[in-house]
């Protein structure tokens, strides 16, 4: 047996509603029809009630999922694509966000965003919004690259007190398999290391893990071994684990798919030059989607974001300093 | 959209509510005047906006809700958080910023609350508000807790935003017990009507949202006690979201840094422009429910317990940075611990 990234989200979901009677689903079409990606696919049908059809209304959605946790609720909404959370963006970031600080009461909400880019998506399906979400003060953003962290981070994040931002992405959700779900797991704001490596610490996220691995495979093949980290989570991010990494290898490349402008790469190499200046043999670099819209041609998209081949590029340059 | 006929209840009954809302109007305007005063002699920090014109309208809306009900004020509704129990000296510690208050100095002057007991505190966004009462009603449902209302008080200016039709969409969608209060105030900041839109009554908009509407004249006290005890009644009794559009003048600026020059003297002049106070005032004397003894020592307590809790408010401790706990996060664990 088998499960995918998309049915660890389900299932996720499925054991949530099962053992919390808090919980609930509500976003468009997430009902009968199981979610545009089929990421709530029966349970409508097992959870009679509780997974609820919105109107096309991101910003009532919020809204409503943010009075339902201050009543003791632990809503779970889902954005048709992560894109589409910008009609609803003032509810989670000065709405969901703000509330503990202001109140002292907390916001426990889950948004899950299905987002990353997937051949033919273009400017409106495949966008990267970790970084502005992490942006603002109160938000948890969450960025699993494996299935098993897709299952348990959903779970912890269903849990957590906090407004949570479940940034899921929809390249992964067919293509990646495991084995079996986790049995346990990092708890939210641990990053992994996800390959070993002796000459070059590679931090990335999400979908451009599994660039990044490959990109190492093909630099394996020269000699070199490339560290990876994992970051998991976005906001909190593991400082320390990238810390540690670099002082193992003296050397840092950023890797994200998210447009570059004060982004998580740019935000990694300030933390890593700021606080660890004295652990880089060079110049710390970073990698991004390039700083336009996202393309819609296979040909183009392929270019604009990161892949395996640029991201070993990119390490080679570093490498050979 | 018909004007109900006015006047349920016994005479008893009816003298008995116009007393209670008078006495929440009353002590929203001191409580206003005083904010306006503190604010002149500089000891208030942002602004401060007052509800001058919308007492009636405000306080009526407050008595009429349970205590277990939810409400979602808005920044002239100083009247309706009183009747609906805010305690004054959480208004008072919310303007002065004191560690003390609901809001300990995180936030300020109309945006307070305490969202545990169904009163819940406004971002500024306009129209932001009414889907969180959806939610909280929604979660009511899913709890089973049966016989609550929620209600939420915006403005003309709010009706334009998506927000707005967002919300009483969704709430129309799950037949949710809201009443949406709309204070037709007649300006947004300085945008007078014609600029906010084009419809002849906002209440027609109801008909768009398969909700039912209500109208309703804001400077009568008594028709604000019929209209909203209607409206909230039927919310109550499962009839779904109500549209409540309330018609008055804002007597007063946007907020105590606006002279609101651009009021047209038209305006003032017509019977929108009463002041809600005086009208209800002048009813009580005329109908013997109040003499003018009366309405002079209600005003003298009134004041007396506002200078108490202000000198009681000056005397408590401000924030401190230095043991302010800088966290946005609820969860301890997750607050990172590198340098800032």
């Amino acid at each position: 047996m088998s499960i995918t990234y998309l049915e660890a989200i389900r299932e996720a979901q499925a054991r949530a509603l099962r053992e919390d009677p808090r919980v609930f689903i509500y976003g468009q079409d997430v009902g009968a029809f199981g979610g545009a990606f089929k990421a709530t696919k029966n349970l409508a049908n097992q959870f009679p009630g509780r997974v609820l059809d919105s109107p096309i209304s991101e910003d009532a959605i919020v809204g409503l999922a943010v009075g339902a946790a201050i009543e003791g609720m632990r809503p779970i909404i889902e954005m048709q694509f992560a894109d589409f959370s910008t009609v609803g963006f003032n509810q989670i970031v000065n709405q969901a966000a703000t509330l503990f600080w202001r109140t002292n009461v907390s916001c426990p909400i889950t948004v899950r965003l299905p987002f990353g880019g997937t051949s033919g998506g273009g400017p409106f399906h495949s966008q990267c919004l970790e970084a502005i979400y992490a942006h603002y003060p109160g938000l948890v953003v969450l960025t699993p690259a494996t299935v098993e962290d897709a299952y348990s981070m959903l779970l912890e994040a269903v849990a957590l007190d906090d407004p949570v931002v479940f940034c899921e992405h929809k390249f992964l959700y067919y293509h990646l398999k495991a084995e079996k779900l986790p049995e346990e797991a990092l708890p939210i704001g641990k990053a992994r290391i996800a390959r070993e490596g002796r000459d070059l610490s590679i931090v990335t996220y999400s979908a451009m893990v599994h660039e990044a691995f490959a990109a190492a495979q093909e630099l394996s093949a020269e000699g070199w071994e490339v560290e990876i980290v994992d970051l998991r989570s976005i906001k909190p991010l593991d400082t320390d684990t990238v810390m540690a990494s670099v002082s193992r290898t003296g050397k840092l490349l950023c890797v994200g798919e998210a447009w570059p402008f004060g982004g998580v790469t740019a935000e990694i190499i300030a933390r890593v030059t700021s606080e660890g200046y004295g652990l880089l043999d060079a110049a710390p670099q970073r990698l991004n989607a390039k700083d336009t819209p996202v393309p819609y041609h296979p040909n183009l998209w392929a270019a604009h974001r990161p892949t395996a081949r640029s991201i070993a590029t990119a390490a080679r340059k570093l490498l050979r300093q | 959209m018909l004007r109900p006929a006015l006047e349920p209840g016994s005479a008893d009954i009816v003298a008995e509510s116009h007393l209670a809302a008078y006495r929440f109007m009353l002590r929203a305007r001191l409580l206003d005047d005083k904010f306006a005063a503190l604010y002149r002699a500089g000891k208030i920090h942002g602004g401060v906006f007052l509800g001058r014109g919308q007492e009636a309208l405000s306080a009526s809306l407050g008595i009429t809700l349970h205590k277990t009900d939810v409400f979602a004020p808005l920044i002239r509704d100083a009247a309706g958080r009183l009747a609906f129990g805010e305690p004054v000296l959480d208004a008072v510690r919310t303007y002065l910023g004191s560690a003390l208050g609901p809001m300990r100095g995180r936030d300020g002057n109309v945006h307070r609350g305490r969202p545990r007991d169904g009163y819940l505190p406004m971002i500024s966004h306009l129209g932001a508000m009414i889907s969180v009462v959806n939610g909280v009603l929604l979660a009511r449902r899913f709890k089973q807790i049966a016989g609550t209302v929620g209600a939420t008080c915006v403005g003309e200016g709010a009706t334009s935003t998506g927000s707005f039709h967002e919300a009483l969409n969704q709430a129309a969608v799950e037949k949710l017990p809201l009443v949406l209060v709309v204070a037709n105030n007649q300006y947004a900041y300085s945008t007078p009507t014609s600029r906010q839109f084009v419809c002849e009554d906002l209440a027609s908009k109801a008909v768009g949202y398969g909700v039912t509407a209500h109208s309703l004249d804001a400077t009568d006290l008594t028709e604000c006690l019929t209209v909203l005890g209607q409206a909230v009644e039927q919310a109550r009794s499962g009839q779904g979201p109500q549209l409540v559009v309330a018609e008055l003048l804002r007597l007063c600026g946007h907020g105590e840094h606006d002279d609101a020059g651009y009021i047209v003297p038209a305006l003032k002049n017509s019977p929108l422009g009463r002041d809600c106070l005086k009208v209800a005032e002048e009813k009580l004397l005329a109908l013997k429910w109040a003499d003018p003894a009366q309405l002079a020592v209600w005003r003298s307590q009134i004041i007396q317990e506002i200078e108490e809790a202000v000198a009681q408010v000056q005397r408590e401790p401000a924030p401190d940075p230095f043991i302010e706990d800088w966290r946005a996060f609820s969860s301890a664990h997750l607050s990172e611990t590198h340098p800032d």
